[in-house]
Order: structure tokens, then C-alpha cells, then sequence
């Protein structure tokens, strides 16, 4: 089942949650939702579930308006902040929520069993809920969101309050599932979209500002290739002027002048590794360091945010 | 398994979780008991073989402590965010609101069943009115449908439990006591409106073994009514 979200608009007061946005999940993707606090991640989650209204647009799942209502059986959700019924124990509570999606009783069992595997809860499954720590909260959290085998996934900052071997582990999960289901998650940890995402939305201020895979996006952000570049055994100048007469280098710029690092910009679409390694091989110079230089997520997470 | 009955059965086990169902029902059948055995114009007192004393407590007994059990219903969801949990799966409001009243109303019948005894012990010992005892017991069930969907309602326009709980007593109070007391110091149309009103008119003339629409419509409209509004409540989210 595809997402498809259309001119969503949602205000508060004579704020604006969510400003007009539009763009499409298809089956099988990861979307990560990633956007400063207050740009309307949770509100655009909370009205693809059709738990809060909005004021203008539509969100179809599977070619069908969610306001009816009905497809909320398809999906399952994640609230922010993951609230639980604290006094139930993890298996009742389980219970519960794969009841309400109206999963039949002789199915109800076997599901539970493979959640309690699947998140890891095995040795915690007996205890209240208000017993766990966060991270088994957590879990219990994105277990009743998947209990009944929902097609599509809507997880506002899944991996919140777990340890790193665990969010190593949700993260496979997550991509896991994905290859079957709709998946969007919001987080605001970086490599976390990087990692577990096909696609990544940035929004601000309600608008969206950026939408591709974190390899497009950082295309966009970057544009040329950039490489640190290290050599010995010559002099800085004539090395200086010799990178600058190669036919792909754009741009050269001293980076640290007593270790003779330079940093070297290409023209666009165009490489310039073997050119570098070719002029060194001819001079007698030694490369002792070569960094393609990617630009980090999280500058273009900035640049795109702040303003 | 219909939704509704899935919510009253989660509420109705984390009652008996805790100790707020058996305080509740404690408290219940404590004070009853005595005002209707031990203390005042008792059953001993007054020599009849009924249960009017038991009637006339209950309704007040049930009128504080239906609002301590629908404080909590919805004020507690939308403080603990759990309400955002519940109303995304794949129920309806409706059924939500429907699933706590039943929850509620199966809680106040166990009391009221808690009290047959008192009811047997009474048939011991004088010739009883059945029939006016089973219309009774009616009456005490439609007035505690009438306040559960009261408390429920003012469940639903807070996430404070204490403030549920004393805008419950508020509005309820109008239905057990000021309509009355206004309709008695009044004459004319306002008079015949402030009676209308009046939940002890209705309850009276029920628990004397008269069962007329009109009191059925009565209490009918004011179940139906608060748990609208309850709806139209949980609706709005925010």
C-alpha cells in the first residue's frame, strides 16, 4: 500500500503546523522524516493516522482517504513519546492492542509469541509495563505497532532510549520489514536515516525543504568532488601549481601549509583521483593521504534549516 | 470480539489490578449497610418489609461514587497520552466511549449485586414486594447509567482526575438535588420544568414500582446525551 499525501495543511491557531506539502510513499520504502523540533514531523504522522484532522488537503492510503476512517487496521503507529498503559503487564497489553485491531482469537497467540521474539522481549514479557526500563518500553512500544501485521508503519522516533546494540538491531528490523511494507519514521538522529532509509524528507517550518536519498541529497548539497589530499617530497609550490594545471581540478586550496595538505575541488561531473596520482608518479611525490570529502548529513541538515 | 467489550474488559481488569475496585465497592456496601440496618430510620425502624430505605441511600452513595470511578476514564488517557494509543486502532470513538461506559455500568451492577443479600435477608423477614423491589433495582441501574455518562463527559473535558471528579458532583448535583429544590420554590411553567428535570421525581416513581416511559425516556435522554457530548468531546482531539 502506497502513501500518498496531498496540499496537507494544519494549523495551530495562527501558527502553521504543517504548510501545504505533498509527496508520496511507495510500498517497499523507508521514508525518515527529519526536520528540527517544531517542524511538523509528529503533526504530519498524527494526521496520516488520521488522529488529529487537518484543515486542508488528503492523505490516501492505498487510494483511499483516511478520513473514513477504516484503514486505520492497515497501520500501525508508534506515538511520540511512546504512551503505555503502565499497570498492564507486557503479554496482557499485547493482547489488547492485537484484539482492538481485530485480529481473530486463534491468531492473537502465535502473533504475540513471534513480537516477544522478534523485539526481544522474551524475559520481560511477564512484568508490568511501568516496570521496564526505556529502551523494553520502547520495544513493547513498536511491538503493539506491528502486532497485527500492518502494512503500513508510521514510527515517530523509534529508537529513542535504547542502547546502541539495540538500535542496531531495531534499525534491522525496521529495514527488514520495509522490504515488504510502507515505512515512515521520524528521528532526529542523523546517521540513524542514513543507515536506515531509502529516502529522506527534510522539513521546516512546516514546509518541505529537501526530499531524495542521502546520496542525492548530498549531491545537491555538494555538487563537485572534493578530495583532502596529502603529498610529500616536493615543494609546496610547485605541487600547488602543478594540481592547479590539471584539466579536472576546478579549484586547489592550501589546508595546512607546513604538511603540504591541500584540498583539491573538482570541476562538475569529473574526478580527479587518478590525475592526482598519475602527476605524483611523474614528479616523485608521494601521497601519503587522499580523503574524498562527503558532506556530512548534518551540514546539509544545517544549511537546509537554518535560516 | 467487538471493540467495545475489549475496552470494558482492560478497564474492568486494571479496577481489580488495583485497589480502587474493591475500595470502591467496600465503601459502597459500607455505607449502605448501615444507614440501612444500623443507623437512623432503618429497616428495623420503620418495621416494613421493603427496601425503600436501601433505595434512598443507594442513591446517594452511588451519586458520589459513580463520579470516582468515571474521574479517571478519559482524564487519565489524555494525561498519560495512552487516549492517542487507543483511538489510532481500528475503533471508532464511538466505541471507545461506549467500551468505558460499559466498563463503568458492569462495575456499579456488581455492587448493586453485592446488596442482593440485603434484599433476601428482608424477604426473610416480612412479606416483600417483589415487584417494586426489581423496579427498584431498575431505577438505581438507569440512575447510575444517568451519572456514568455524567462523570464520563466530565472526564472527557479534562486530563485532571480531581477536576473530573468535583465537575461531576457539580453537574450531577443539579439532577439529584437543585432541580428538585427549584421546581418546589417556583410555580407555573418553570415549576413543571424544574420537576421535569429532577432525577428524584423519576426515581421515585420508579422505585415505587411504577414503570412509565416517561421516566425511562427520562433517564434515556440523559445517558444518551452525556455520552454524546463525551464523543463530540474525544473528537476535537487537540
Amino acid at each position: 500500500m502506497n502513501i500518498q499525501i496531498q496540499n496537507l495543511s494544519k494549523s495551530y491557531g495562527f501558527q502553521k503546523a504543517v504548510d501545504d506539502i505533498s509527496f508520496e510513499v511507495k510500498t517497499g520504502e523507508i521514508l525518515g522524516f527529519l526536520g528540527p523540533n517544531g517542524a511538523g514531523k509528529t503533526t504530519t504522522m498524527k494526521m496520516i493516522t488520521n488522529y488529529v484532522n487537518m484543515d486542508g488537503g488528503e492523505v490516501f492510503i492505498g487510494g483511499k482517504s483516511v478520513k473514513n476512517g477504516d484503514l486505520r487496521k492497515h497501520i500501525g503507529y508508534l506515538p511520540e513519546h511512546n504512551p503505555l498503559y503502565d499497570e498492564m503487564p507486557v503479554m496482557d497489553y499485547l493482547g489488547f492492542c492485537a484484539a482492538l485491531q481485530g485480529m481473530a482469537k486463534s491468531q492473537i497467540g502465535e502473533r504475540m509469541k513471534e513480537m516477544i521474539r522478534v523485539c526481544g522481549l522474551d524475559i520481560e514479557k511477564h512484568k508490568r509495563i511501568r516496570e521496564l526500563s526505556k529502551g523494553y518500553r520502547q520495544r513493547v512500544g513498536l511491538a503493539q505497532a506491528m502486532i497485527h501485521d500492518p502494512e503500513i508503519l508510521i514510527l515517530d522516533e523509534p529508537t529513542t532510549g535504547l542502547d546502541p546494540n539495540q538500535i542496531v538491531e531495531i534499525r534491522e528490523l525496521i529495514k527488514k520489514l520495509g522490504k515488504e511494507k510502507t515505512v515512515i519514521l521520524s528521528t532526529h538522529i542523523l546517521p540513524e536515516v542514513e543507515a536506515t532509509c531509502d529516502r529522506i524528507l527534510i522539513i521546516n517550518r512546516g514546509k518541505i525543504v529537501a526530499d531524495g536519498s542521502p546520496e542525492t541529497l548530498r549531491k545537491q548539497a555538494q555538487g563537485q568532488q572534493v578530495l583532502r589530499i596529502r603529498i610529500e617530497g616536493g615543494d609546496q609550490t610547485a605541487i600547488f601549481n602543478a594540481l592547479k594545471e590539471l584539466p579536472s581540478v576546478a579549484l586547489v586550496d592550501f589546508l595546512d601549509q607546513s604538511q603540504n595538505r591541500f584540498e583539491v575541488q573538482s570541476k562538475p561531473d569529473q574526478t580527479s583521483n587518478r590525475a592526482v596520482f598519475d602527476l605524483c608518479v611523474k614528479n616523485n611525490w608521494y601521497i601519503t593521504e587522499m580523503i574524498p570529502f562527503e558532506t556530512r548529513l548534518e551540514d546539509i541538515f544545517r544549511d537546509l534549516t537554518m535560516n | 470480539m467487538n471493540p467495545v467489550w475489549v475496552i470494558a474488559k482492560r478497564e474492568l481488569n486494571s479496577y481489580f489490578d488495583s485497589l480502587i475496585a474493591y475500595i470502591i465497592l467496600i465503601a459502597f456496601l459500607g455505607f449502605s449497610g448501615f444507614f440501612t440496618w444500623l443507623y437512623g430510620g432503618d429497616v428495623f425502624f420503620r418495621k416494613q418489609a421493603d427496601m425503600n430505605v436501601f433505595f434512598g441511600i443507594a442513591r446517594w452513595t452511588l451519586f458520589f461514587f459513580i463520579p470516582a470511578i468515571t474521574m479517571r476514564q478519559l482524564a487519565e488517557e489524555k494525561k498519560a497520552g495512552t487516549i492517542e494509543l487507543l483511538l489510532t486502532k481500528a475503533v471508532t470513538d464511538r466505541q471507545v466511549v461506549l467500551g468505558k461506559f460499559l466498563s463503568c455500568f458492569l462495575m456499579v451492577a456488581l455492587a448493586l449485586v453485592f446488596t442482593l443479600p440485603y434484599y433476601i435477608s428482608i424477604a426473610q423477614l416480612g412479606n416483600i414486594d417483589h415487584g417494586a423491589t426489581i423496579s427498584g433495582y431498575i431505577a438505581l441501574l438507569l440512575l447510575s447509567g444517568a451519572y456514568i455518562s455524567i462523570g464520563l463527559f466530565a472526564s472527557s473535558i479534562t486530563n485532571n482526575q480531581i477536576v473530573a471528579f468535583l465537575l461531576a458532583l457539580f453537574i450531577g448535583i443539579f439532577f439529584q438535588w437543585i432541580f428538585d429544590l427549584l421546581s418546589s420554590g417556583s410555580t407555573g411553567f418553570w415549576a413543571e420544568l424544574f420537576s421535569t428535570l429532577s432525577l428524584a421525581n423519576h426515581f421515585d416513581s420508579i422505585s415505587r414500582g411504577i414503570l412509565d416511559t416517561k421516566d425511562l425516556i427520562y433517564f434515556a435522554t440523559i445517558i444518551v446525551v452525556g455520552l454524546f457530548l463525551t464523543e463530540l468531546q474525544i473528537s476535537k482531539r487537540s
